[in-house]
């Protein structure tokens, strides 16, 4: 073998590790906006109820858990308290504003949750400060893995993928073979045929929305320890969380969790090789230019895509 | 069904009580005199707020024409915003200086973007809809920050406002205000005329009732494409004075959360009508200008009070006033 043939080998090792690892960091963001998007998906599909404010509960499970560490100094205890105060939050919200608005027109949901939005990213910033928080990783988690020869990959980033999948199997086995399962899939389906068969439905909206608000909090636990913990970091989320489950189809939990992974992978994969396909295509500095833009708006095309050629989403819920 | 949620109560034609002609006259007379507030001091800076104010208000007409009277909730028309600014920032770069030319081209350039998304979210519905339109806002955002000889991220400067009839008199901070005043006047009574016109009551017909208006002979798709190429165009030229006005354009103005803002306008002074529109970008852009000076936590104040809005205020602050009077 020649060096140019073991150069070549090298490059094909390092390119292979390096899909492998854009691969693992898609599936990374798949899971996190699947926690976030299972909850939108249901309070839209079974409640028809827009919640912007649910990229706010994702915020607030991490400055939940960074609060309940520097009182606990235990990220377990942390990650518990931060569901915990979540949920009573969460259907503290219900009680308070979302209750009124079932049943509204969507822009004044739209309206209402937007000022949710402002009034908690502020009052965050208040309590808080606007300097961006951390959460310390816990020991047994922190460090890196070699799954290949030339791959190392930090473990916590695994634990999160882990746990995601971990909850999207829990909840998998929640909606489809238990009862209170039956009726939120019965509800997102047809809501007011379940409220005629005598199902409470205010108790099962609670219910929904509290599941919701846990979830979008856990994947804010989650990613505490490897992103920024700041007031807006569920906005720009939410966005991608809406395109996930207007792919998914609305109401559903399963198409919920095919697109989150889906855009997780087509973004992450997009982003680090648009300008390498172009590049077959263009010249090398027009390829460098569009690539990034085209990566961006790959996720956007896709769903302008199925939003009209399949506007009911991959899965859809109802019929 | 979703549709039966989405489609709300009969758009009713505000012809009575508060929206005679009186008070929008009222708005822009107030308007007129705001320059006025400049002798007490610091007249640039309250020329230039309320010149905001109105180049916003200019783009939420455009924004309640299509949302208000078509219900079609346009969730991208912060991308008509930028192309009309870029039309200006690009044109100016390239050495076009006169305002007929340069605003031709941005209307046009509007028109075209919206005819090519309008043809293809039209054929959606409802969330759908505010979703599709959001995707081409997206993607109308990411193709302008990638354009690197035209600053990309950061923008670009304009070097001088266009001329007009060869003279530079919109450089001049109070001959800009009042053209930018006489657009809006322009615009609301385009948009206003256009309402009450035999094509306004079909895109309003559509709206409460598509079948019907179907089985009457009008085909919705082409009205609604015909109203949203309108709103892009009055959008684009909300953006095209935004550009000449900062004498800037960046990427920043056409996000996602820019579309959100005018969707807000609309829905905080009353959907479907134009004077609701005015008011509510009055109210945002100088509550975001003003407020900071207060307190630095205003949104705390800010935030409850478009819950309370959205939950008391149906119909936004007009439908308000106007319940007022009428009970």
């Amino acid at each position: 073998m020649g060096p140019n043939a073991t150069k070549g080998a090298q490059a094909n090792t390092m390119s292979i590790a390096l899909l492998a690892v854009q691969t693992l960091n898609g599936l990374q963001l798949g899971v996190l906006l699947f926690l976030i998007a299972a909850g939108l998906t249901l309070v839209f599909g079974v409640m028809d109820f827009i919640n912007l404010a649910h990229g706010v509960q994702y915020m607030l499970g991490a400055y939940f858990a960074v609060a309940a560490f520097g009182l606990t100094g235990s990220f377990v205890a942390a990650l518990l308290i931060a569901l915990g105060a979540a949920l009573v939050f969460g259907l503290l919200l219900e009680i308070l504003v979302f209750r009124h608005l079932y049943g509204r027109d969507h822009l004044d949901q739209v309206l209402a949750t937007f000022g949710i939005i402002l009034f908690l990213n502020e009052a965050v910033r208040m309590v808080f400060g606007p300097t961006s928080l951390g959460l310390p990783m816990p020991e047994a988690l922190a460090g890196s893995i070699r799954l290949m020869p030339g791959l190392l990959y930090p473990v916590y980033r695994l634990a999160i993928i882990a746990a995601g999948i971990c909850v999207a199997i829990l909840l998998y086995l929640l909606v489809n073979h238990t009862r209170i399962g039956m009726r939120v899939r019965a509800g997102a389906s047809n809501a007011p045929m379940v409220s005629a068969l005598g199902v409470d439905i205010s108790r099962l909206f609670m219910a929904i929305f509290g599941l919701g608000a846990m979830l979008a909090a856990f994947a804010g636990v989650m990613v505490a320890p490897i992103f920024a913990v700041e007031p807006d970091m569920g906005d720009n989320l939410l966005i991608l969380a809406f395109v996930v489950i207007i792919i998914g189809g609305i109401g559903s939990v399963r198409g919920a969790f095919a697109a989150a992974l889906i855009v997780g992978l087509v973004d992450t994969l997009g982003r680090s090789s648009a300008s390498d396909v172009l590049r077959l295509a263009l010249s090398s500095s027009a390829a460098n230019q569009a690539g990034p833009a085209l990566a961006s708006m790959l996720i956007y095309v896709l769903m302008a895509a199925i939003l009209f050629f399949r506007p009911a989403g991959l899965f859809p819920a109802r019929r | 069904m979703r549709e039966a949620a989405l489609s709300s109560p009969p758009t009713r034609l505000a012809g009575r009580g508060l929206e005679r002609l009186a008070f929008p006259c009222a708005l822009l007379a107030a308007l007129a005199l705001a320059p006025l507030l400049g002798l007490l001091g610091a007249e640039r800076y309250v020329l230039n707020l309320f010149t905001r104010c109105m180049v916003f208000a200019i783009a939420a007409i455009g924004l309640d024409l299509v949302l208000g009277f078509g219900g079609l909730v346009s969730f991208g028309h912060a991308a008509f915003i930028g192309i009309g600014a870029y039309a200006a920032g690009m044109l100016a770069a390239s050495g076009v200086g006169d305002a007929f030319a340069s605003l031709g081209i941005a209307l046009a350039a509007s028109f075209l973007f919206a005819l090519a998304t309008g043809a293809v979210s039209l054929k959606t519905r409802g969330v759908h809809f505010i979703m599709i339109t959001l995707a081409f806002g997206q993607m109308a955002y990411f193709v302008m920050s990638s354009l690197k000889a035209y600053g990309g991220d950061d923008g670009l400067s304009i070097d001088r406002r266009a001329s007009l009839f060869g003279q530079d008199i919109l450089a001049d901070t109070l001959v800009f205000y009042y053209v930018v005043l006489a657009g809006l006047a322009g615009v609301y009574l385009l948009a206003r005329a256009v309402v009450r016109s035999r094509f306004g009551r079909v895109l309003r017909g559509a709206k409460d009732n598509e079948m019907r208006m179907a089985a009457i002979g009008f085909d919705a798709y082409r009205v609604r494409l015909a109203a949203y190429c309108v709103s892009g165009m009055i959008a684009g030229l909300a953006g095209w004075l935004l550009a000449e006005q900062s004498e800037f354009v960046s990427p920043a103005f056409m996000t996602w959360q820019r579309s959100g803002d005018l969707i807000i306008m609309v829905m905080l002074g009353g959907m479907a009508s134009f004077e609701g529109a005015i008011i509510g970008a009055l109210i945002l852009v100088l509550t975001e200008e003003l407020l900071p000076g207060f307190s630095e936590h205003w949104r705390v104040v800010f935030g409850p009070f478009l819950v309370l809005v959205a939950i008391f205020a149906r119909g936004g602050l007009v439908g308000l006033l106007a319940g007022r009077r009428d009970g």
